[in-house]
């Protein structure tokens, strides 16, 4: 039944990249909560350091609002990437957790250099222009957003964060993030 | 004045606002989806509040997750209460949560209200 290999290479691969929840589909904020509650009975599970517990869950509550706010509905006749995917995995001595959307190609350079300037910044930068953008004034964006969502990513996981970028044609980018919270 | 009674859920917090028995807090989670939305009636009720406040009031905040949607109505809720006299903030924490009270310092420099860091 060599048409249902995958399972077993798609368990094969997980099992390889220590990947602990994968979810693949709509982003909603109901969804954002079942995915919270999952990745937390886990950490419970094996006894976590509330501490890093608290980080990875910070991390993943940005990266899944992110999402459910700014993920963008992509679709074309040979590529059916209208869904966006979000992985945790637990290392020796770090979670990784990573998202990947489809995003419009025209907010890609901005996406970047944003990213950039934050991967520029030491601890305290971080916290100088977290404290720029929060006392900015300009409210919250059309989606509902704080502009903070990345900064505070980088802040509390203490990493660069690290990104990709993949044409989908059709004027669609996939747009790859990795967050990565030490363990202890 | 109306009394403002939230039970807490998986992704909003709890939130009392009772002038009479002297309760102000807001604690537990806040990751709403719609943050502008939620807190609204929390701003509304604080806005009519300055006018025909306490002598003294202390706020207190007890969270123990927001996100950053939630800081940038957190820091909305805290500019009204700059406009109410003897007013203090207590800003609990786990004793643990380096970030909890970092954020709760960060808070207190960005407005002109008492701040008082709480461990528990």
């Amino acid at each position: 039944m060599s048409t249902m290999k995958y399972i077993y290479d798609m368990h094969q691969m997980m099992l390889k990249n220590n990947i602990i929840l994968v979810y693949e589909g709509e982003f909603t904020q109901e969804i954002t909560k079942s995915v919270l509650a999952m990745a937390e009975r886990n950490m419970d599970s094996i006894g976590e350091e509330s501490g890093i517990k608290r980080k990875v869950f910070n991390v993943m509550v940005e990266c899944l609002q992110n999402i459910v706010k700014h993920g963008e509905d992509y679709v074309s006749a040979d590529l059916q990437i209208n869904t966006a995917i979000f992985m945790i995995g637990k290392q020796q001595n770090s979670y990784i957790i990573t998202t990947g959307n489809p995003m419009k190609n025209e907010l890609v350079d901005g996406l970047k250099s944003k990213l950039d300037k934050i991967n520029g910044l030491d601890k305290d930068g971080l916290k100088a222009l977290y404290k720029d953008i929060i006392k900015g004034g300009s409210g919250l964006t059309d989606k509902g957003g704080a502009g903070l969502g990345f900064v505070d990513m980088a802040r509390k996981s203490g990493q660069k964060l690290e990104y990709g970028f993949e044409p989908l044609g059709n004027g669609h980018t996939f747009f790859s993030l990795k967050t990565t919270v030490p363990r202890g | 004045m109306e009394i403002i009674n939230l039970e807490g859920t998986e992704d909003t917090p709890k939130i009392i606002l009772d002038k009479t028995n002297k309760i102000f807090e807001i604690s537990g989670r806040s990751l709403p989806e719609d943050s502008a939305e939620f807190y609204q009636p929390v701003l509304e009720w604080l806005n009519k509040y300055t006018k025909e406040a306490l002598p003294e009031t202390i706020f207190d905040f007890k969270l123990e997750y927001f996100n950053t949607a939630s800081s940038k109505l957190i820091l909305d809720v805290l500019t009204v209460l700059e406009d109410i006299e003897n007013i203090k903030v207590h800003w609990y924490f786990y004793e643990d949560d380096e970030d909890m009270e970092e954020a709760g310092e960060e808070f207190s420099e960005l407005v002109d209200v008492e701040f008082e860091l709480k461990p528990y």
